[in-house]
């Protein structure tokens, strides 16, 4: 429901689905539909682990692994992020998501005039490595791997981790962070971005040859692309998927031009893919993304080795999806996607709480969403069998033809000349914001049906729900702690560091050796990201309208 | 009241995002509805200060500011916000609010003079029949 788009005869019947994508279904399925699409199960499929990753990456799937649970999480101070890190952990959450405020997000300190009544509120405040210091307290950085949601400045959050590692004495091989650090769909979908395109570009290429081209963080996975906040912009899902690939592309380019093999540069990357609406579309949309990316990263690119050709993923969320009326409806939302996220072998979910149209989720919601992802593990069934859609008439027609969806979107990408570009006109921000505008009007109409929106309302007025409250106190707080921060620290260190910054940045450097030792100085984000405003310049938004 | 509406100019609105969040999709969506009810709007695109909007507004000399807000810091950017118009005296403009923003929190925003409050999930045109009672509302007072 939701995502398709059906017409109905006056008995209410469906005479005609179309997925979002454009894809149109058919009734019922048999042999005659794959003969039609030319599958083939060599070619098409493979066994799970084999080329072209179709049915999963790992021969045995969810049996040899199950999936790891992230939920996004953070507020406040980092005391009290590190609490609530702590529960999820102690609940058998298998790794963490970092969620940082909007002043950390845009490179402001706690105490700057922007960041006021901001700190701390979407997430935890960042000012320096002395708050990374608490709240990973009690955290090993070498079992434990964390997404660092963040994406203009992805590379201060990760130079802080390696210098909280280094701070630690723990092997710098051994830590596995994954930064989102993928600045073109922020800029697309997000909002929280700095610095001009191709500056900002670099920055992320940056991370990714520091830590994985040239092997310094060998562990960690430097980019997670976001097809999920292009969708939420009004992507299709296959608009998602060719949309996340080109930009992955512009980024595989970026850094190969630095000298290095295609092979070397994209073993790591990760993806971050959401799912809301039919559920069918988003299992083919995964299955066709991971086979997809194999043969395109084998066929343009020659890489070989088996491992860099796996599209790793961080499937969930669904925030679009959940909806302000009847707010309990979002927990059997969330478990439908997260059913979608198993079926599509997902390596990592995250969900969001049934909360997240009032607020960021309090600890009752959050542990709602991680029990949904350990039900579908531990109790339905879905580690019996790998793929167990495979092999269905619909299935496998639905996904060879996601599969040319996405090809075609993508050819679309390519007549804009590539992300970068098609970014930077605001050409992508233009046609996903005018089939948002399109999606509500279908809504309007009754076309997609939303259930609590525009079927099925209630009209006795708002429910009630407990939600988090944010406390004032949190940001006076850590204003305080930065400012006793500057007191204590050697700013001999400071002003040396953020000098080899500059430097670099003039230079035009990899900026990761210089921001680790900023790091290691007790430079404050809003240094650092000062540094880099005064020598990148901020971005003018294009204008879309 | 319709004959009032068709005789009079069209609404110039600003639809405006304040502060550092940057989820656009509901502004963007709701400036396209504005737009298509006939409106002239004015989008401020994305990190906008509560003074930034305001000379704006006045520039541009609007009947309507419609800010976007998601971040949940609604209370504190509306209370600056008419500290600001009051200190710029900017007068006789309609303030209207969407967004992220829960129930328990309109009493405040109406009581410091927010026009119109649309949560997220309001329909499209509700919010736009909301913009022109607060318009009318404004220009008939």
């Amino acid at each position: 429901m939701g995502v398709a788009k059906y017409t109905k005869d006056d008995k209410d019947a469906i005479v005609e689905v179309e997925l979002h994508s454009g894809i149109k279904i058919k009734p019922f399925y048999g042999p005659q539909d794959l003969e039609a699409v030319g599958f083939d199960y060599e070619k098409d499929l493979g066994d799970p682990g084999q080329y072209p990753f179709t049915r999963a990456l790992h021969p045995q799937g969810y049996r040899s692994r199950a999936w790891t649970t992230r939920q996004y999480s953070g507020f406040g101070t980092p005391a009290e992020t590190n609490q609530r890190w702590k529960l999820l952990l102690s609940q058998g959450q298998t790794g963490l998501n970092v969620a940082f405020d909007l002043p950390t997000q845009m490179g402001y300190d706690s105490d700057h005039p922007r960041a006021e009544g901001e700190v701390g509120r979407v997430g935890m405040a960042v000012d320096s490595l002395a708050d990374f210091e608490i709240a990973f307290e009690g955290i090993d950085l070498t079992r434990i791997g964390s997404g660092l949601t963040i994406n203009a400045i992805a590379c201060i959050m990760l130079a802080m981790y390696e210098a909280l590692a280094r701070r630690r004495g723990v092997d710098l091989t051994r830590i596995s962070a994954t930064p989102q650090n993928d600045i073109l769909k922020e800029i697309i979908g997000r909002g929280a971005w700095i610095f001009p395109v191709r500056p900002a570009v670099d920055l992320t290429c940056d991370v990714i040859e520091y830590a994985t081209a040239q092997g310094k963080l060998p562990r960690c996975n430097p980019v997670s692309v976001c097809g999920y906040h292009i969708r939420e912009s009004g992507a299709t899902p296959a608009q998602e998927i060719a949309f996340a690939f080109g930009i992955a592309f512009a980024y595989l380019e970026n850094v190969m031009a630095r000298g290095y093999p295609a092979e070397a540069v994209v073993s790591r990357f990760s993806f971050n893919l959401n799912i809301f609406g039919n559920l069918w579309e988003q299992v083919a949309k995964f299955r066709a993304a991971r086979k997809l990316w194999a043969r395109l990263l084998r066929e343009r690119y020659g890489v070989q080795n088996k491992k860099a050709l796996f599209l790793r993923g961080l499937f969930g969320g669904g925030g679009f999806g959940l909806t302000k009326a009847q707010p309990m409806n979002n927990i059997v939302r969330g478990a439908y996607y997260a059913l979608a996220a198993a079926l599509g072998g997902a390596q990592t979910t995250a969900l969001c709480s049934y909360d997240e149209a009032y607020t960021i989720p309090t600890e009752t919601s959050a542990l709602i969403s991680l029990r949904t992802t350990q039900i579908l593990m531990d109790e339905i069934g879905l580690r019996d069998t790998v793929d167990p859609l495979a092999g269905s008439y619909f299935m496998e027609t639905l996904t060879k033809q996601m599969e040319e969806k996405i090809l075609e979107e993508m050819e679309r990408v390519e007549k804009w000349g590539g992300m970068v570009a098609a970014v930077e006109s605001g050409e992508v921000q233009r046609l996903v914001s005018r089939q948002a505008y399109e999606w509500e009007l279908d809504l309007a109409r009754g076309e997609r049906i939303k259930v609590g929106v525009n079927k099925y309302r209630d009209e006795r007025g708002e429910a009630e729900v407990k939600l988090h409250h944010y406390d004032e106190r949190s940001a006076e707080h850590q204003i305080k702690a930065l400012k006793e921060l500057k007191r204590s620290r050697s700013q001999k260190d400071v002003t040396r560091t953020l000098k080899e910054l500059e430097a670099a940045l003039k230079k035009k450097e990899n900026l990761m050796p210089a921001l680790v030792q900023c790091c290691l100085a007790y430079a404050t984000v809003g240094e650092m990201a000062g540094v880099m405003r005064q020598e990148l310049g901020e971005m003018q938004e294009p204008s879309i309208f | 009241m319709p004959t009032e509406a068709t005789s009079a100019p069209p609404i110039r609105i600003l639809v405006a995002k304040p502060g550092l969040d940057g989820h656009d999709r509901g502004a963007k969506v709701v400036a396209h509805a504005l737009r298509d009810a006939g409106m002239e709007v004015i989008y401020s695109g994305l990190h906008q200060s509560v003074e930034e909007i305001v000379q704006a507004a006045l520039q541009e000399g609007v009947d309507a500011i419609g800010l976007s807000i998601m971040s949940g810091a609604h209370l504190p950017i509306c209370r600056r916000l008419f500290e600001v118009m009051r200190q710029q005296g900017l007068e006789g403009v309609a303030v209207v609010v969407g967004g992220v923003i829960p129930g328990q929190d309109i009493p405040a925003l109406e009581e410091m003079g927010v026009d119109g409050v649309f949560p997220g999930g309001t329909p499209l045109e509700e919010i736009v029949r909301g913009v022109i009672q607060a318009v009318q509302a404004k220009r008939g007072s």
